[in-house]
């Protein structure tokens, strides 16, 4: 009977993390916002802690619309890159060492960006989740929400359009 | 527009935090119009491998130009906030390159400013990105 076991949860959680953490720290747009990524399995939320330098209306105060175009983007590029990725990232087609030192896949490009501005953004943490609603060869299309206290309470959504990177058979 | 006011406005989009961080410059401003720069810098590179900008920069900059051309229309109160804004990337930036934007208020009602603009590096003739949104008359609500 072949039965093979499950890998150790650390070993797992380790060779996930890694990915996920050369994605994101590798690009210095991401490193300039400050923005991380918290994983519960393939579910990702990223995360912009408050600073100043965020800040789009001193009066308000309130974080600048570029500021938060930037998170949506981040959050949309990342979490599509990662979808296409965790397959090969389960599968070990990915050298998750050769990532960890800064060969990174070629992430997709972004064709066009709507972003809605619901409220303004509070000089706050902010949340964002991205949901993939169709990633095909060439084009990829990702909705993004953003909220800071309350989840039910956008601050800002966005829908962007995709050109998936073109792979070595291509 | 007269120059104090010019000069007001240059004075308010330096204030601005995160435009200060990002190193962005007002280089002109009119009735309806907006001009903006933004110098190339590495800590704001979205891919390493060819160190182009991340878009999402560029997208700080047109929504600041944006909201500096909405606000200096004289029919506006001087004071605004981005509805929604739509960004097309028609190609990466050179690497090096400043990013020059100028945006014009379009049309003006009580409620609602149209904007749009257009972003280029040194390539005059190959526009990097256009942008066109909404932007509130007065502040929100």
């Amino acid at each position: 009977m072949s039965f093979k076991r499950p890998e150790p949860v650390q070993v797992v959680k380790q060779r996930r993390d890694g990915a996920l953490n050369a994605l994101v720290h590798g690009v210095p747009y991401v490193q300039f916002l400050g923005i991380e990524f918290d994983r519960r399995g393939d579910e990702l939320t990223a995360l912009m802690p408050f600073d100043e330098k965020l800040i789009g209306n001193p009066m308000l105060p309130a974080l600048h619309g570029g500021a938060i175009a930037g998170f949506l983007e981040t959050t949309a590029v990342i979490g599509l890159a990662w979808s296409v990725l965790w397959e090969d990232i389960e599968s070990g087609n990915i050298d998750t060492e050769e990532l960890a030192i800064g060969h990174l896949p070629r992430l997709p490009k972004t064709i066009d960006f709507n972003v809605d501005y619901l409220r303004s953004g509070l000089p706050r943490d902010a949340y964002a989740r991205a949901k993939v609603n169709r990633s095909g060869r060439r084009y990829a299309s990702v909705h993004v929400e953003a909220w800071q206290d309350q989840r039910g309470k956008l601050f800002a959504q966005a829908t962007g359009h995709f050109l998936m990177p073109v792979g070595e058979d291509d | 527009m007269n120059s104090k006011k010019a000069e007001m406005a240059e004075q308010f989009i330096s204030a601005i935090p995160h435009c200060k961080a990002l190193g962005m410059k007002l280089t002109g401003i009119g009735d309806g119009f907006a001009e903006m720069e933004l110098p190339y810098d590495l800590r704001i590179v979205g891919d390493p491998e060819t160190g182009v900008l991340h878009g999402g920069a560029v997208s700080a900059l047109m929504d600041t130009c944006c909201g500096a051309a909405a606000m200096s229309h004289p029919a506006s109160p001087a004071t605004t906030a981005t509805i929604d804004l739509r960004i097309d990337y028609m190609r990466a930036a050179t690497p090096g390159q400043t990013i020059r934007t100028r945006a014009e208020c379009y049309h003006i009602t009580r409620s609602v400013a149209f904007v749009r603009a257009t972003a280029l590096d040194d390539d005059p003739d190959r526009p990097v990105a256009t942008a066109a949104g909404a932007f509130t008359v007065g502040g929100l609500k």
